[in-house]
């Protein structure tokens, strides 16, 4: 139970740091009620809606309710999808305020302290340092190959684990040696004509767990034309600071991945993930009000760019690419949809693979549930909104699923497994994909 | 809150999982799409069958609670905000489309029908129900009848009440009732089902309905008419009427309406111009053919700039798709947005749009105009900051002299967004004094005890209900 004191303290926040002008922007026409995953899947509940977490906001604003541990349990359950944004007429930047509350209720929450050392660790001592997100992935990668797994799964130590993280587990894909993962070249020339020289931000989790997929991107950038930096300084976006209440460390980081693009000359700045991406476009956002750095963000912000965005600018839809015949689907990256407005290019890229039929899954714009760590937090209904997207991508018999981000990639994965489909469907990233199937068609040229 | 035995027996009734009375449930239907009203309710109630509505309606009636019906709160006239406290009662539950009859052309759904699902399952089956208000992705049937909705196809097609055939109704006393039936023709009696429509959840509660649905048509077509000149436009609508020819849709936008709704959908709509005229034709090809010549015509020979058509089904749908954000793209330009929906004869269009143009620079207010001007029913949006006392008063007495206005060129104060709350002191200008007796005596002799949605429609005088045991 949060004490009245403490309410007291978190209203008074909000009253200080929520910005009522953009709650005022709701006018509550409920355009979004059904763009929101979680309104849908709570059977219509306004309380798991953008429309009454806008209107709960405000309310603790006006002092017209505490902020109890119910509007508290609202934001929770918010996915952060953001769905509600692009169909909202009234243009309200509902990211924000979520983030803004999220942030006031969790530095005023009383943290255990297993939970504040867990967050200090993460947060703090992990994320922000790409040599100990190598450490950590190693760990990890140690895990996978010294047979520790195979002894975890059989003695039955995982079943103290709860379902979600159980199957996340066997999900995992098998982490890179330690040694590449600290090897990575910083500069790669492109193949054939050069026509943009871009930077690529390789991502904390991409570049050590995902570390074939970032690799895969560079490629297909180089094929594509591009000249491509990879500069060491850089870290991790910020985004699940961000978004679980550290927006001051999401700043310093944000301010020194600002530091490592800046002076490249890169016509653009190349991501692979939806999530960090989207975060990655908002810097300018999230130091607006810091004098030294609102201009620099700005232009960091701007060269943003998707993998599959410079793909089909640089017209390499008009490529020859070639699979084994497969029904092929698309599960979009909210963020990258809603927050990048990225979603013509990866379906204009897939559907011109020969060899597959591409079928549009029904509201492949909807969240999958992963949403950062939301599907081991809030696994619940995590699973409930998964269970939805798998019917749907059930329905398309498609053999690839594929998606564009980290996250939703090992849901679909999840999903999978859960379905008991492992081996018949499989989910990809797209870069992955897009690179077997440009080598298919271009190995005996 | 409501008496500790009261709300026993009413979780008795619905089940604990359709009792919500949390501060953040409260709060959370406190309020629909009406700027400026906002009222805690004490529960919130889904019943799942029509008979545990009748038995909550009974215990109500009894102890005095008020109830206000909700579907998605959407509405536009305060008619959902639970002003008087009381139970909000949900009709989430009863969401299914119980029968689609082809050889009588009717449907039968529960209230809870999202109205674009009903659509989209009968248009599945070459059937056509036209009444599409623009909050049609996400309001409710139920909603629709209650306040008799209409939307952008009301010119040709009617709206909500031209559908309705019958209804299952719980009354005040608990009672259930059903009107009207599968009939083309039926005089039994008073016509109850019509009364029902647009009774604003003032008489009881709607739990099942009885649509009519026509053939869809074949074709359609669409295009948008360019004007440097307001009047022109307007003029240019009641030159198409009076030509004989009914459009399925003909709609108005203005300049500022329509940079803000570009600036959301983003599909290239004109924002030089001072107005456009959205037209849509629907029928067999060579009908819509003609009459689409003939209204081009019409628009150029009233000084239209240019009219262009759009050439493919993804260009029809976004053009009518932006229209429907209107009103909501409007809360862009400023905090507040209140908007009215004064409806006047087709023929005095270019007077109201004139008018509102003046009262606007006399009040010294900002009135963006946009609407279904092809049946007279304009919806002057006024951008505001609620915040600002001093502005909203100009606001206030702005928006009573365009009613004073519509009432004057032999229209009414609202077209299609009800009286509610927020146009109950101006619904005598309409109704006149002998008008608001009768209906209050209607009101009185079905709910004696005022329990349905009190303080909508008419004005209450009594205080906030205590529990009586």
């Amino acid at each position: 139970m949060t004490s009245t004191l403490k309410k007291d303290r978190i209203a008074e926040n909000f009253r200080e740091k929520m910005d009522y002008d953009e709650l005022l922007n709701c006018m509550r026409c409920g355009f979004c009620l059904p763009s929101c995953p979680t309104y849908i899947e709570s059977g219509m509940d306004e309380s798991q809606s953008p429309r009454g977490r806008i209107a709960l906001m405000k309310a603790v604003v006006d002092g017209e309710i505490e902020p109890d541990d119910d509007v508290k349990r609202s934001l929770d359950l918010c996915l952060g999808c953001r769905a509600c944004e692009p169909v909202c007429p009234s243009g309200v930047n509902y990211g924000h305020l979520l983030e803004q509350a999220r942030d006031i209720i969790y530095q005023n929450k009383k943290k255990s302290v297993g939970e504040k050392v867990v967050r200090g660790v993460v947060f703090k001592q992990l994320f922000p340092h790409q040599d100990r997100m190598i450490n950590a992935a190693s760990l990890l990668g140690f895990y996978q190959r010294s047979g520790l797994q195979k002894v975890a799964r059989y003695s039955g130590i995982m079943n103290f684990f709860p379902d979600t993280l159980r199957t996340m587990e066997k999900v995992l894909p098998t982490v890179p040696k330690r040694r590449s993962m600290k090897n990575r070249a910083e500069y790669m020339p492109a193949i054939g004509i050069q026509k943009k020289k871009v930077a690529f931000f390789s991502g904390c989790l991409m570049d050590t767990v995902f570390m074939k997929t970032n690799d895969a991107t560079i490629k297909l950038l180089q094929y594509a034309g591009c000249e491509i930096v990879i500069p060491k300084t850089q870290n991790c976006c910020g985004a699940l600071h961000g978004h679980s209440g550290e927006r001051e460390k999401a700043k310093e980081m944000a301010k020194r991945n600002i530091e490592a693009f800046e002076n490249i000359g890169a016509d653009y700045i190349i991501s692979n993930a939806g999530g960090c991406g989207a975060f990655l476009v908002d810097y300018n956002y999230l130091l607006k009000d810091d004098p030294v750095w609102s201009e620099r963000a700005l232009q960091f912000s701007k060269k943003i760019k998707d993998i599959s965005s410079i793909l089909v600018d640089l017209r390499f839809h008009k490529k020859e690419m070639k699979l084994e015949n497969q029904i092929v689907t698309y599960q979009d990256s909210c963020h990258l949809k809603n927050g990048q407005k990225t979603f013509m290019e990866p379906r204009v890229l897939l559907e011109s693979l020969q060899g597959i039929k591409y079928v549009e899954m029904k509201d492949a714009g909807r969240c999958c549930g992963s949403a950062g760590i939301y599907n081991i937090v809030e696994s619940e209904m995590s699973m409930q909104i998964l269970d939805y997207k798998m019917k749907q991508t059930k329905n398309t018999n498609a053999k690839t699923i594929v998606t564009a981000n980290p996250g939703c990639l090992l849901q679909m994965q999840l999903g999978i497994e859960r379905e008991g489909l492992t081996g018949k469907m499989q989910a990809v990233h797209i870069v992955d994909l897009l690179l077997e199937a440009y080598e298919n068609a271009n190995k005996t040229n | 809150m409501l008496d500790e035995h009261l709300k026993n027996t009413l979780i008795e009734i619905v089940g604990n999982e359709n009792y919500q009375d949390s501060k953040t449930s409260l709060l959370t239907y406190s309020y629909d799409a009406t700027p400026g009203f906002q009222s805690l309710p004490e529960a919130v109630i889904s019943p799942r069958n029509t008979s545990e509505v009748s038995q909550i309606v009974k215990l109500c009636n009894q102890h005095r609670i008020p109830i206000v019906p909700r579907g998605s709160g959407t509405n536009l006239s305060a008619g959902t905000t639970p002003l008087h406290g009381g139970i909000v009662l949900l009709m989430k539950h009863f969401n299914s489309i119980l029968e689609i009859d082809e050889e009588n052309l009717t449907v039968r759904a529960q209230p809870g029908v999202i109205t674009q699902t009903l659509i989209e399952a009968i248009e599945e089956k070459g059937l056509f129900y036209p009444p599409d208000p623009s909050s049609m992705k996400i309001s409710q049937i139920g909603g629709n009848i209650n306040e008799n909705s209409g939307g952008l196809r009301g010119l040709k097609y009617g709206v909500t009440r031209d559908y309705v055939l019958g209804l299952e109704v719980v009354l005040p006393n608990g009672e259930i009732i059903k009107t009207g039936g599968k009939l083309a023709k039926d005089v039994a009696g008073y016509d109850l089902t019509r009364l029902f429509v647009g009774s604003e959840g003032t008489l009881g509660i709607i739990t099942e309905a009885l649509l009519k649905l026509i053939p869809k048509p074949e074709t359609k077509q669409t295009i948008l008419a360019l004007y440097q000149n307001l009047e022109a436009a307007a003029k240019s609508v009641s030159a198409i009427i009076a030509n004989h020819i009914i459009p399925a849709t003909l709609e108005f936008l203005d300049q500022p309406t329509l940079k803000a709704v570009e600036d959301f959908a983003q599909i290239g709509l004109p924002t030089n111009v001072k107005a456009v005229l959205l037209i849509e034709q629907d029928g067999p090809e060579d009908i819509v053919k003609k009459d689409i010549e003939k209204i081009t015509k019409i628009c150029l020979a009233n000084n239209a700039i240019s009219v262009n058509s759009a050439n493919t089904e993804e260009e029809k749908e976004a053009l009518t798709a932006a229209r429907r954000a209107a009103l909501s793209a409007l809360a862009r330009l400023r905090p507040t947005t209140i908007l009215e929906d004064a409806t006047v004869p087709r023929s005095e269009i270019a007077n109201m749009v004139n008018a509102i143009q003046e009262i606007a620079k006399k009040y010294d207010v900002t009135i963006c105009t946009f609407g279904h001007a092809g049946d007279g029913n304009l919806h002057p949006t006024c951008l505001t900051d609620i915040r600002n006392q001093e502005e909203m008063s100009r606001v206030e007495k702005a928006f009573e002299e365009i009613f004073h206005k519509a009432i004057e060129l032999g229209g009414t104060i609202t077209g299609e967004h009800g009286v509610g709350a927020m146009k109950l002191p101006y619904l005598h200008l309409k109704v006149g004094e002998a008008g608001m007796d009768i209906m209050q005596n209607i009101k009185e002799a079905f709910d004696p005890n005022n329990i349905m949605n009190p303080g909508k429609m008419f004005p209450i005088e009594r205080k906030r209900v205590v529990v009586e045991e």
